[in-house]
């Protein structure tokens, strides 16, 4: 049987990178929610965990499903106003989010024009540091499809798609 | 599209996740809050200040599962609760209260009788009905090994008893300390024979 730690040893270790990934996932605002919604979750299913291997990413990858549920909820909130226009919009977010880069402050809206698994990929591999092999292991995909991913998703956010 | 913007692009995502050390305590006191709400917390455990050093107290809905002296580590107590007990393990002082006060009065030499229940979870086998002695014998009195290991049903096992006091899930509320040589010497303690000998001494058990 696998022996657990402690659960308050996961919040301490690993609440800071779930936040940060969160945060620059969907904004400090609804980072909040997202986290206790990764938390009470992953409390759930906790005792059934079947090993102890790697809690940070089973952690992330719960934060990560939180997020995209947060982002659906949101784009089927933003419909009737018209999608096409929100990316528009984004464009001017995206240079005042380099402006104000280091910060942090509006990245989120940046990333919240890529596709889900772009999107994850590079908040990943930047705001919690995570290795490709591992986001690859998160979302599903090979190491290569992850590193493809994050580099996709940079160069839309640099604007060279668009 | 110069470099300068792609590292600008990369710090303002690295940016992102950090600078929320004050958000991360609230959000976890909410957390906690929540958790507490829906059940989802099988035991709560705290830090309790005492003369002879910092305790751990853990308790379960049923009652204090562990209780861990200064001799030992924190970290120790709370891999045992996980392994034997549940690993939903959260610090949580606020359930700890009643037991904290109590033990406060304990030890100030105001409290004779815990009302705080024990969850027996971690006691097993023989040593389990050893400590249901123990946990009888009343302040201020002592038993030797051998005369706890009679009434648990074996009075030739008094090593056997003092074995099971050894691994007492819930010492001082499961008064072990009042467990002493037949000769009348206090003999060994988890929290080290020193602090034994002032509890006895506390209570006023010592006689020469």
């Amino acid at each position: 049987m696998a022996t657990l730690p402690p659960f308050q040893e996961l919040l301490d270790e690993h609440g800071h990178d779930v936040l940060g990934f969160l945060v620059a996932s969907v904004g400090p605002d609804d980072a909040e929610d997202c986290f206790q919604e990764t938390f009470i979750a992953a409390l759930r299913g906790y005792p059934k965990l079947k090993h102890a291997d790697n809690l940070r990413s089973w952690l992330l990858t719960i934060a990560h499903r939180k997020a995209i549920d947060h982002h659906r909820a949101g784009s089927r909130r933003a419909l009737p106003s018209g999608a096409a226009e929100e990316v528009g919009g984004n464009r001017g977010a995206e240079d005042r989010a380099l402006e104000s880069a280091g910060e942090g402050e509006e990245v989120w809206q940046l990333v919240s024009v890529l596709p889900p698994k772009q999107r994850s990929a590079v908040v990943l591999r930047f705001a919690t540091d995570m290795a490709y092999s591992q986001i690859g292991e998160m979302l599903d995909t090979s190491e290569e499809a992850a590193r493809r991913n994050v580099h996709e998703g940079l160069k839309k956010l640099r604007g060279e798609l668009a | 599209m110069s470099d300068s913007k792609n590292r600008a692009l990369e710090e303002a995502l690295k940016g992102a996740g950090t600078n929320h050390a004050g958000v991360l305590e609230r959000l976890s006191n909410e957390l906690l809050a929540r958790a507490e709400d829906e059940g989802l917390v099988d035991v709560a455990y705290a830090s309790v200040d005492s003369p002879y050093g910092q305790l751990l107290v853990a308790a379960t809905g049923r009652g204090v599962v562990k209780l861990s002296l200064p001799n030992y580590t924190a970290d120790h107590a709370l891999e045992q609760i996980a392994a034997g007990v549940s690993p939903r393990i959260l610090e949580s002082p606020k359930r700890l209260d009643p037991v904290r006060r109590e033990l406060d009065s304990y030890f100030e030499g105001k409290l004779e009788r815990f009302s705080a229940k024990v969850d027996w979870t971690l006691a097993h086998g023989f040593a389990d009905r050893v400590l249901h002695v123990v946990a009888g014998i009343p302040y201020g009195q002592t038993l030797s090994y051998g005369e706890v290991a009679g009434e648990a049903g074996n009075p030739r096992a008094f090593r056997a008893a003092g074995t099971a006091c050894g691994v007492n899930p819930v010492p001082l509320i499961v008064p072990c300390h009042r467990v002493v040589q037949a000769g009348g010497k206090p003999g060994n303690y988890g929290g080290g024979p020193e602090m034994k000998l002032a509890l006895l001494e506390m209570e006023g058990a010592l006689r020469y």
